[in-house]
């Protein structure tokens, strides 16, 4: 086990570093003069060429690369060419707002999905098993921001129960992650029931009932134990779209967190913002999808790596 | 063909199979048709393609004939999904959005299949280094999330629609290319396979012949489910600016423009989305018939 997970970081580093490399070149290639951008187009060609060496603009692209990384390892990503402020503490700021979401969506779906599968699963081919296929359906067809732009009508402008847009409190949590989280309910009800119900046809699950176990018993103990296996992979691709998907609803809501952030500098083209707020991102969902395999062997004893 | 040895044992065998595959196909039509969810899919589709492609027809106005003095009138007889702040028809808008949206999703879907179907016969065919370095590939462009390879591919690219559909399908392609690699990957070392090499055939013809149509079930599955994420995600991209620019009426750009009147206007915000819904809904249930029908081992994707 201890190996294995560190094959797994040490195997991460070098992805990073590669994903790193591509948007630091490309974003290089891209970001048009940074002294025009510095220096405002009338300065003079002595004070460029003293600039462009104070800031090591005249090396290779490599050795850039590699001052870079070595002051990103020092959690230095640069400044903001617009706010002038420190791109890691802009990154701090906003990240908790970020995780906020995210975690709120995340759990929320989960909590609905899972239970929504295995009542499904119980009662298979009946009206509920068929309720939760049609939910799941109409989840994965339906566009999250817009549910959240019919959510904000409907509660916030309308009912006027919670606040449209901005951040605070839990009350301005509430619809976010709504918008982020149902869509996904659907989705995770549907492998659930599908998972649970396989399940139900080994041999354990038969010998727990001749053993004359209650149902619930036999559905909480034996079942859902060993058909979480197949969630929690679920779960380990779900952290990647819950940080996809909060760019997105953060700006249908207006909260100011990493992907707001980030649309933002796109627009003024602000690329170390843009650069950090990358890095940062690829580094949670590489330790995401890690988390979510060691989850998987402490879950399921019959994997061995 | 010229050099290829015509042994009656090599005519007899290829008969066979393209005589297996035919039924085979009619048998999938009749399992397909008994499926009420794929026809009810099969016609959303046929009818949002009759849409596009009859758009000038169908539409009551242009896309973009703008009438200040009609701005965000509600739906009524006239305008029958209301007007957007311009005055511009709001039903007209979204069928002719209807085109961008079933042209980006079928290019970009369309282009990822070929790319992914490619990699993964060479990959499931020779093995080996390359196979490393492709999956390697799939990987990395797995890694990260759609929305986050469209911020970085606009930010290099700048906004539109082409960087969007790049940006979806370097995200997709890696599914093609896994379900490809991994059936010819088993079928590499069949009988049937090492059959056809002992009667001399050549590499490409055990490929085209025996080792692809042997995907064409899962990968039109997976293109199907495909086109339904494609048309989600193009929305989704043009919502926030990434994607069509105004006054294109892609149906994410039409919303984009209703959210500063929600209070308002709330229609403007809620028609295009229904398009979406109903689209991606068409999309998938077909894909979810073809999959029951075509190959039952992939149901729990």
């Amino acid at each position: 086990m201890t190996s294995y997970l560190l094959k797994r970081f040490l195997f991460a580093i070098p992805v990073l570093l590669l994903m790193a490399f591509l948007v630091f070149s490309a974003l290089h290639f891209a970001g048009g003069d940074p002294l025009t951008l510095l220096l405002g187009p009338g300065a003079s060609p002595e004070v460029r060429e003293a600039t462009r060496a104070r800031l090591g603009l005249d090396k290779p692209l490599l050795v850039q690369f590699g001052i870079y990384m070595s002051h990103v390892l020092r959690a230095d990503f640069g400044q903001s060419i617009i706010s002038k402020s420190e791109v890691s503490e802009l990154i701090l700021q906003k990240l908790p707002i970020t995780a906020e979401l995210g975690a709120a969506a995340f759990s929320l779906s989960y909590l609905l999905g899972i239970p929504l599968g295995v009542i499904a699963a119980v009662n298979h081919r009946k009206l509920l098993d068929w309720f939760t296929m049609v939910l799941a359906l109409i989840g994965v067809s339906m566009a999250g921001f817009w549910l959240g732009l019919v959510l904000m009508y409907i509660f916030g402008a309308t009912l006027k129960w919670l606040p449209p847009t901005g951040h605070g409190g839990i009350k301005y949590l509430i619809l976010p992650a709504l918008a982020l989280g149902l869509p996904r309910v659907g989705q995770i009800a549907r492998i659930s029931r599908s998972s649970v119900l396989e399940v139900f046809h080994q041999d354990y699950i038969r010998t727990a009932r001749a053993k004359g176990l209650q149902e619930r018993v036999v559905v909480i103990k034996h079942a859902l134990r060993n058909a979480l296996i197949p969630i929690i992979s679920l779960m380990g691709l779900d952290l990647g779209y819950v940080i996809g998907g909060s760019v997105v609803i953060e700006s249908v809501f207006a909260r100011p967190g990493i992907g707001f952030l980030m649309l933002k500098s796109i627009y003024s083209r602000d690329f170390p913002v843009l650069q950090g707020c990358m890095f940062v991102l690829a580094v949670a969902i590489i330790l995401s999808n890690i988390l979510a395999d060691i989850a998987y062997v402490i879950v399921d004893p019959r994997i061995r790596h | 063909m010229g050099k290829q040895p015509e042994t009656p044992l090599g005519n007899l065998l290829e008969e066979t199979e393209q005589q297996q595959y035919s039924r085979k196909q009619i048998h999938t039509w009749t399992r397909l048709r008994k499926s009420p969810s794929a026809m009810i899919g099969l016609t959303i589709i046929l009818l949002l393609v009759f849409i596009a492609l009859m758009a000038n027809y169908i539409a009551p106005q242009g896309y973009n004939d703008q009438d200040l003095r009609k701005g965000l009138f509600a739906p009524s007889r006239v305008f029958p999904l209301g007007t957007d702040e311009l005055g511009r028809d709001l039903l007209s808008r979204i069928i002719y959005g209807s085109r961008i949206s079933l042209e980006v999703a079928i290019l970009v879907t369309f282009i990822s299949a070929a790319t992914g179907v490619s990699l993964g016969a060479i990959a499931g065919f020779y093995g080996g280094r390359i196979d490393t370095i492709i999956q390697g590939a799939v990987d990395i462009s797995w890694a990260f999330p759609t929305v986050l390879l469209a911020i970085f591919l606009v930010a290099v690219l700048g906004p539109s629609l082409a960087s969007v559909m790049l940006a979806i399908g370097l995200g997709y392609w890696g599914g093609f290319e896994r379900v490809v690699r991994g059936q010819i990957l088993s079928l590499r070392e069949q009988e049937f396979v090492l059959a056809a090499r002992a009667l001399g055939a050549k590499n490409s013809r055990i490929m085209f012949l025996h080792l692809l149509p042997n995907c064409i079930a899962p990968v039109i599955v997976m293109a199907t489910l495909m086109l339904a994420d494609a048309i989600l995600i193009e929305a989704t991209l043009s919502f926030l600016g990434m994607g069509a620019q105004p006054p294109t009426p892609s149906w994410g750009s039409i919303l984009s423009g209703g959210r500063s009147y929600l209070r308002l206007a709330p229609w403007v915000t809620i028609f295009p989305g229904l398009a979406i819904m109903f689209t991606v809904l068409g999309f998938n249930l077909l894909g979810d018939g073809l999959r029951d029908t075509l190959d039952p081992r992939l149901r729990n994707l």
